[in-house]
């Protein structure tokens, strides 16, 4: 319904919560914003309950300024850190069972699809490391072989944050982490590398860095799901508390990632480029 | 495929025409659903279900339904169903034994994100060792997840109840999910006559926005704002917010005994009412109450049957006027647990008359011999046992 659904009926602004207000006269709504100005419009998501200097919580911000039609998303998440954030947002945040978001997310694109074929419904699911390549694992993977039109985005903090720090698939190995307590017996997962061969149209992974870079590698993410397939971003998310990292520290630490094992990548198919490099000239002519 | 009208749904479920087959229990599921106008059906392998989602994803190939596919195990046909009906679809799956334990946290939570539903379940043995015939016993996982659970005894019962589960399930008052259960080739596999609607007739299309959960597709107005979800912070309001919305989905699940009435002809069916001894059974059991019944008429002897079509909501107030009087309740079942004998134990005052069985498991068939015996042993009647060698 995209802008139809937000606007608030003549006569009523004086009874709508301020909240919804501010969102309508200042919010993202039908105009797309830049993460640079985070701060100076309305942010979709202002509240949440996670870690102060939560590197996943910055995450979350960036992701939702970089939507480019929030107004008709739907964001799926699950059990994890992620979703005390998600659930919170002026975005519909659907939350079914651990673990479940690709299967939801293939049902519910399917669903809409079926409804509106005319109109554009984003899907993007958003979850912890644990939920997509461990219990999830299948349904990650087979959402990708189906070639299912939404974006997946795994926050990878390494680690089980939400149920106190245990061992995830994504955890390099010789981390001590609970129920590891030798340390890791086995490597970090290539989460990137399966998502290419599954079929994704776009991958990318990045260290959260740079919030322009962010913003962009979400909106491509996001706008390749839409017309070609399943599209995958791996973001390194820090966990401070479960790798004692100090709040004032976790730049720094992502940094120091991104030289390491998180370096910005992104791959894509050639119909994908082709359609990226169609749609950033036109921009560029409108703004010559 | 012929040209589908929609119709009332009153119209198709009460009073339009019926047309005599002689078809299985899966052809008579994948009937229903083809009158159903369904969206989407997911579906993953599981004998004795296979042959009926085979037979809706041949309804989808012919274009009776808009979307189909093969999942890629329970837990994600289950997950994917979710999405689908929040996003306003109305959509079907069908399972058996294993596959349905596989699919429970899923369908456990269907009823509280109010999700309205068919689930055919096609019984067949869980746990070890394998075998998969038709044991009901899963029958007794689905009892406390708040979903409507309705047992068919028949072909006959199955179309009725599948095509009916869809506008019960999507009532404004009830909206939760129904489970239309039978035993696996017991009927699955097994012909009988079907009084079936026209083929050209379809229910109306689902109208997700008749219901008490919006569906989630941004089409409905006000936009959502930031809200301070139920779960974050306190456990106070996780643990009220939890308790107030299981209430309303068993308040729900109540709700839909006036429609289990209305197009199903009540929870129970009696045979006999002014019995001494009474049958009670569910499923293909009833099929075999119904024949002992018919033995111990011709002996003299007055027996009489409750068949119960609704295991939940439980009919307890009309299975207790029933059996008020009665002198003995004998209560055969095609599991090891005896889940019906204890709900009906569980609701009538003198349940030391209840006599739980016979029972047969592993997917034994339920010979109405071993119900005589029953009837004999409170008659207090002494028969030779044949033993043919
Ligand atoms: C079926 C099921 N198993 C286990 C859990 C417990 N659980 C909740 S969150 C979580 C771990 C989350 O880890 P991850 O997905 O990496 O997200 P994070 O909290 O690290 O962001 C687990 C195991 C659950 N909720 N449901
Ligand atoms: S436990 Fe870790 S991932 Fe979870 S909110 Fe705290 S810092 Fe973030
Ligand atoms: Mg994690």
């Amino acid at each position: 319904m995209g802008l139809e659904y937000v606007r608030i009926s003549p006569g009523f602004e004086r009874y709508m919560p301020k909240d919804y207000v501010d969102l309508v006269k200042y919010g993202q709504f039908g105009r797309q914003v830049d993460v640079q100005q985070l701060g100076q419009f309305k942010e979709l998501v202002e509240e949440h309950p996670m870690c102060a200097g939560c590197f996943m919580a910055y995450f979350i911000r960036v992701f939702y300024a970089a939507l480019p039609n929030p107004e008709d998303t739907i964001v799926i998440g699950t059990a994890g850190c992620a979703r005390l954030a998600l659930s919170q947002a002026a975005v519909p945040f659907v939350y079914g069972n651990y673990g479940d978001t690709n299967a939801v997310a293939s049902g519910l694109k399917r669903a809409l699809t079926i409804r509106f074929p005319d109109k554009v419904k984003d899907v993007v699911v958003i979850a912890g490391d644990g939920g997509l390549i461990d219990i999830g694992f299948g349904m990650t993977m087979h959402s990708w072989f189906r070639r299912e039109k939404f974006t997946t985005i795994m926050v990878d903090n390494e680690v089980y944050g939400n149920t106190g720090g245990q061992e995830s698939g994504m955890s390099p190995k010789g981390v001590q982490l609970k129920m590891a307590p030798k340390g890791k017996q086995f490597d970090k997962i290539n989460a990137v590398e399966l998502a290419k061969v599954a079929g994704c149209v776009y991958v990318a992974k990045l260290a959260p860095t740079n919030p322009k870079r962010i913003a962009k590698t979400i909106r491509r993410a996001i706008l390749a799901a839409r017309h070609f397939g399943p599209t995958f971003i791996h973001a390194y998310t820090s966990c401070n508390i479960e790798y004692s990292i100090p709040t004032e520290k976790v730049l720094e630490d992502a940094r120091k990632r991104e030289k390491q094992d998180f370096a910005f990548y992104e791959w894509m198919t050639d119909e994908v480029r082709e359609y990226f490099e169609e749609i950033e000239k036109k921009t560029e002519e409108v703004k010559a | 495929m012929p040209e589908q009208r929609v119709v009332d749904a009153d119209y198709l479920l009460l009073e339009a025409p019926r047309e005599r087959k002689f078809i299985t229990g899966a052809q008579a599921m994948a009937e229903a659903v083809k009158r159903a106008n369904v969206d989407i059906a997911i579906a993953y392998p599981i004998t004795p279900q296979s042959e009926v989602m085979h037979l809706v994803g041949d309804l989808w190939a012919q274009g009776y339904l808009r979307d189909y596919y093969r999942a890629e195990e329970e837990y994600g046909a289950m997950s994917a169903i979710a999405g689908a009906v929040r996003g306003g679809a109305r959509a079907f799956s069908a399972t058996s034994g294993p596959g349905l334990l596989r699919g429970l946290e899923a369908i456990a939570s269907w009823p509280g994100h109010r999700l309205p539903a068919v689930l055919g379940v096609l019984t067949r043995v869980v746990n070890a060792p394998l075998s998969i015939q038709p044991d009901n016993v899963e029958i007794a996982y689905l009892l406390n997840c708040g979903i409507i659970v309705l047992h068919a005894e028949n072909q006959q019962d199955v179309f009725d109840f599948t095509l009916a589960g869809f506008v019960i399930s999507e009532k404004v008052d009830v909206y939760i999910p129904v489970a239309v259960c039978t035993e696996g080739f017991f009927v699955t596999h097994a012909k009988g006559y079907v009084n079936m609607t026209p083929e050209d007739m379809k229910l109306p299309p689902r109208d997700p926005y008749k219901a008490p959960v919006p569906p989630t597709d941004c089409e409905i107005p006000p936009a959502r704002i930031q809200r301070d979800a139920p779960v974050q912070k306190s456990n106070f309001m996780s643990y009220l917010i939890h308790a107030v919305w299981q209430q309303e989905v068993w308040s729900s699940n109540i709700r839909a005994m006036k429609y289990i009435y209305k197009y199903l002809g009540g929870p129970i069916e009696v045979v006999n009412p002014d019995a001494e001894v009474f049958i009670v059974a569910s499923g293909c059991a009833a099929a075999q109450g119904r024949e002992a019944v018919r033995y111990a008429q011709l002996e003299g002897l007055n027996v009489g049957l409750v068949k119960v079509k609704s295991i939940r909501p439980f009919p307890e107030k009309e299975i207790r006027q029933v059996l008020s009087k009665a002198k003995a309740v004998i209560i055969p079942e095609h599991n090891i647990v005896g889940w019906l004998a204890k709900e009906v134990k569980a609701c009538i005052p003198d349940n030391d008359k209840v006599i739980g069985g016979p029972r047969v498991y592993g997917g034994m068939t339920l010979p109405v011999e071993l119900i005589m015996e029953k009837i004999y042993s409170v008659f207090g009647i002494k028969k030779e046992k044949k033993v043919v060698v």
